[in-house]
């Protein structure tokens, strides 16, 4: 045992002082308790403090820190391959999530564009979701979720945001069956948009392919030409995009060109369709153009000279001359 | 001159240093495990330097402990003082222990104060401690030869310093 210096301390000299001492430092303590703890004192000493204490705080947590950096430095790989293994599953976790996060904003934006479609169409259609069943190898039938409970009946057009996808052809209780334009037992009357030139698309069968047959061999159409309902049959409103002329060449008979067309509806990968309700069966040809050309109300007085008002016309016409003469 | 400066330095800084020993974490399972380190280094320094050490500066200690543990004011400086008081009052004794015997005398001086901070807990009615409670003072003990070792080697090496220079 190391001694220290000097040997100078009395050994039961003041030990009575002491004793005194330590008594009143006790009771100084056992004071101070109690009226900290009526009072809290030591929070207010410790907020003035504070200027003193809480640099003590930072420089006693800085060794914990510093372990903590070094064992993070330091640990083992095991561990660190564990970490990482944890880590890559909630990033993998997270991803996923992402995914579905990015697949609902983009259902949102077609969601949207069918809502503009909705307005700009102002007639009344019912939104419905495609249900994701197989119905046959050809898959040229969907099935959406809107039955006859919601309104739906056999015959209603469905569409998309880009144009005819076909009609409902099956009608459940909440489910409905619609055959899509490119079925081959489907047929939609068009019209070629830029030449104005009727004829009838029929589906092909495959997903992808229209079949506009019996075109006159000397019709205007080209490759590029975008196909639109004609209306006529009174099934399909007028002006819905069915497609766009891919190809033109002559039918098997050779007496009239045949043409494809690329289906303008996102078939395959429509998620949400518009079902167009109650239309008003349409028969013949459509209505007639509105007229063109100046309102009624600007026309000459001379062209209505048997309606009531002309009266009045004629009776200030008639009192005009002297006025006119008194003017003059 | 120059080496009661350094003297007081080690005295200071050592009991600073237990302050900060005491605020300083320990892992959550260790944490009631911790040893009560200036009560350690006050009983080093009252053995060895009982002119510097008295129970007043044992008391101020513990105010500064207690402001910076924000428990109760005064409890430590109440532990601390009594603390100081008994070793004091031992101390001629004390100093010739051989190292175990000394140690043991370590582990009875922080039971009692345990005692002690047992009581006035209850009387500032907090709960009955977890048994964990009583091995801080084991843990102390066991390591008080090492504080007591570091604190003398330093001393002395002040001292060789000293002689050499």
């Amino acid at each position: 045992m190391a001694l220290s210096g000097k040997e100078s301390s009395p050994i039961f000299a003041d030990a009575a002082a002491g004793t005194l001492r330590l008594i009143g430092y006790l009771a100084l303590a056992c004071v101070l308790m109690v009226l900290d703890h009526r009072n809290g004192w030591l929070h207010r000493a410790r907020y003035a403090a504070s200027v003193l204490v809480e640099p003590i705080y930072r420089l006693a947590a800085w060794p914990g820190e510093a372990a903590q950096n070094a064992r993070v430095a330091f640990s083992q790989r095991r561990d660190l391959i564990d970490e990482n293994n944890r880590l890559r599953e909630a990033l993998l976790l997270a991803q996923a999530r992402l995914n579905r996060m990015n697949a609902v904003s983009q259902q949102n934006a077609r969601l949207k564009q069918l809502l503009d479609t909705r307005r700009t169409l102002g007639m009344d259609v019912q939104l419905a979701r495609l249900i994701n069943v197989d119905l046959g190898a050809a898959r040229n039938r969907v099935m959406i979720d809107a039955g006859a409970k919601e309104g739906v009946h056999t015959g209603q057009v469905v569409i998309d945001a880009h144009g005819v996808m076909g009609q409902i052809i099956e009608v459940l209780p909440h489910s409905a069956v619609a055959l899509l334009v490119t079925d081959a037992n489907h047929s939609i009357p068009v019209v070629d948009e830029r030449s104005g030139l009727r004829g009838i698309a029929h589906g092909s069968g495959a997903p992808d392919r229209l079949i506009v047959s019996d075109i006159p061999l000397s019709a205007d159409v080209k490759v590029g030409d975008r196909i639109e309902t004609s209306g006529l049959g009174g099934r399909f409103p007028a002006g819905f995009p069915v497609g766009t002329i891919t190809s033109i060449g002559p039918d098997p008979t050779g007496m009239f060109a045949q043409a494809s067309a690329q289906p303008a509806a996102a078939l395959a990968r429509s998620d949400e369709v518009l079902l167009l309700r109650d239309l008003p069966e349409q028969v013949g040809p459509p209505a007639p153009a509105p007229e063109v050309g100046p309102p009624a109300s600007l026309a000459p007085n001379t062209a209505d000279s048997l309606t009531p008002e002309t009266h009045t016309n004629t009776a200030s016409k008639s009192a005009s001359p002297d006025s006119a003469i008194s003017q003059r | 001159m120059n080496r009661q400066r350094a003297q007081s330095w080690i005295f200071a800084g050592s009991l600073a240093l237990s302050l900060l020993l005491m605020l300083m974490p320990l892992p959550q399972s260790w944490a009631l495990l911790k040893p009560y380190w200036p009560a350690l280094v006050l009983i080093y320094w009252a053995l060895e330097l009982p002119e510097r050490v008295s129970l007043g500066l044992a008391f101020f200690i513990g105010l500064g402990a207690d402001v910076l543990d924000g428990a109760l004011l005064g409890e430590q400086a109440l532990r601390l003082a009594a603390l100081t008081f008994i070793v004091l009052r031992f101390r001629s004794r004390l100093r010739f222990f051989p190292m175990w015997q000394q140690a043991l005398a370590v582990l009875v001086l922080l039971l009692n104060d345990r005692v002690l901070l047992l009581l006035v807990r209850l009387f500032a009615g907090d709960p009955r401690p977890p048994l964990m409670f009583w091995l801080a003072p084991l843990t102390g003990t066991l390591a008080w030869p090492f504080v007591f070792l570091l604190l003398d080697d330093l001393r002395a090496r002040l001292r060789v310093k000293e002689a050499s220079g």
